[in-house]
């Protein structure tokens, strides 16, 4: 049966040899911010991966995710391994549709019960099943029914991650993340929004090499989202400097200075675009001289405001003094001592870290 | 350096540097004599540290080149340049639609990728068999 080749049998049948194959993996190691040593042990574990089955489902999503994901097309390896992990259903790439298409989704779990790989993107309503289905089968019921025969789930993009824009207030929907509905089955959250072409491709050829990646507080693998975007971002020296932007046509803007004063919420976003980029390594937000949003993090949609300055509370200070306050933290570097511990606790309590914590934290 | 987009380029300013050249270039010292010395090779990835713009220009021209340019096409082109110093090889992976997807030095006699691997030699031997009936 055809998924019981390895990928190395089916690089080789394709006529990939052996100097690409380790070209890719080199690239893999790079991406993967593993060091060059590492090469050999990716090589020997690629060579034996075998074909997982896939089953990607699509919930309440605007299908920014599929999109990303298919601009990670350098026709490379990475085709190739999405050739090879045989994506048995996918609404926008699958050809099949009705009941043809349920057909084959429910196929592929028993074939491979317990093997196969779920993705997920999107949102789940739970206020009203109606408002979200899919040939009738509500998403809820079709998230469960799927994921029970699992070996795990890949939630790709900030709504399937964290409830994304459909759970921001008033959440009409009562859209929930995947984590939020199951609990038994390994997760990985590929947040952002999108994410990186390249990160969603490089966490399914971590899992297909290595398995079950090592994953921070919030499910996401370390390899992308071990770092903020703060502690990778080229403007760093303005900040660390006080030279910040203060309008977004001004002499700091102009000469590329810290975003910070204009809502960049950098400092408390883990992701990998400061180093990995958009657009194939051309740039991203903060270098194309826009904040960023923090769209891998939890409730960034109603984290304040994109344009307002972390260190500012929403609604709590009149602007002036709002300003005042943080220039003064600025000063202190206070986004270098806000405690991470603390910033995890605020996110996962869905908190908002307040200009008092902040002041606490700065007191000996 | 020119500019012709002040706002879109990353640090027109030149005091936005790492200082990283520098401390690279005792790095491959280091290597080159480890080398010498017991025969371990070393490999930098490029693009694991951060550089600001204008900074791995320095490096590379300050590495210079050496005797050997060679040029892999296996699923888009790499470069493997011997850089001014041998035993100093800076080697670029491109895929097939150009884009750069490694950078390495590699301090070594030669870069593994630059050797015949076993299976591509059976493989091109069981076909030479074929040819030649």
């Amino acid at each position: 049966m055809a998924r019981d080749k390895t990928l190395g049998e089916v690089l080789r049948e394709r006529g990939i040899s052996r100097r690409g194959f380790l070209k890719f993996c080199a690239a893999t190691a790079s991406l993967m911010a593993l060091p060059p040593s590492t090469v050999p042990a990716i090589a020997a574990a690629l060579e034996k991966a075998r074909r997982p089955s896939v089953i990607w489902l699509s919930f309440q999503e605007c299908t920014g995710c599929t999109e990303s994901l298919t601009r990670a097309h350098s026709t490379t390896i990475e085709q190739l391994i999405f050739d090879t992990i045989s994506l048995d259903y996918h609404h926008t790439l699958q050809a099949a549709s009705g009941t043809g298409a349920e057909d084959a989704r429910e196929s592929a779990m028993q074939e491979n019960w317990g093997e196969y790989l779920l993705v997920v993107d999107g949102s789940i309503p739970t206020a009203n099943p109606g408002y979200s289905t899919i040939a009738g089968i509500s998403n809820v019921d079709m998230l469960r029914e799927t994921a029970a025969g699992a070996a795990a789930i890949v939630s790709v993009g900030s709504c399937a991650a964290f409830g994304g824009i459909p759970q921001a207030k008033p959440n009409p929907t009562g859209a929930v993340s995947v984590s939020e509905l199951i609990t038994d089955k390994p997760i990985i959250n590929v947040p952002g929004c999108p994410p990186i072409p390249v990160v969603i491709t490089g966490v399914l050829t971590q899992f297909l090499a290595f398995g079950l990646p090592e994953l921070d507080h919030l499910s996401r693998p370390m390899a992308f989202y071990g770092t903020s975007i703060h502690d990778r971002c080229y403007r760093r020296p303005f900040y660390d400097r006080g030279q910040f932007a203060e309008t977004f046509d001004d002499e700091g803007a102009k000469k590329g200075w810290c975003l910070y004063k204009l809502g960049c919420k950098g400092p408390t976003t883990y992701n990998a675009c400061a180093t990995t980029k958009w657009n194939e390594g051309t740039s991203f937000p903060i270098e194309s001289g826009h904040p960023c949003l923090g769209c891998s993090e939890p409730d960034f949609w109603d984290a304040g405001g994109f344009y307002q300055a972390l260190s500012i509370p929403t609604g709590d200070l009149p602007r002036a003094a709002a300003y005042g306050v943080g220039g003064g933290l600025l000063a202190g570097a206070a986004m270098g001592a806000l405690n991470r511990v603390r910033k995890n606790r605020a996110v996962q309590a869905h908190e908002k870290v307040t200009i008092d914590d902040l002041e606490k934290e700065r007191k000996p | 350096m020119h500019y012709t987009n002040p706002t879109a380029c990353s640090g027109a300013s030149e005091d936005v540097l790492t200082h990283n050249v520098l401390p690279l270039l005792h790095e491959i010292r280091h290597a080159l004599g480890k080398w010498l010395e017991s025969g371990d090779p070393t490999v930098i990835d490029l693009r694991a540290i951060p550089m600001a713009p204008g900074e791995e220009d320095e490096l590379l021209a300050r590495l210079g080149s050496g005797e050997i340019h060679a040029r892999l096409s296996a699923l888009g082109d790499s470069e493997i340049v011997e850089t001014a110093y041998p035993g100093a090889w800076l080697v670029t992976h491109r895929n097939t639609a150009g884009e750069i997807i490694g950078k390495y030095i590699e301090v070594c006699d030669i870069p593994q990728i630059l050797k015949a691997p076993q299976e591509d030699v059976r493989a091109g031997l069981q076909r030479l068999q074929t040819q030649l009936g």
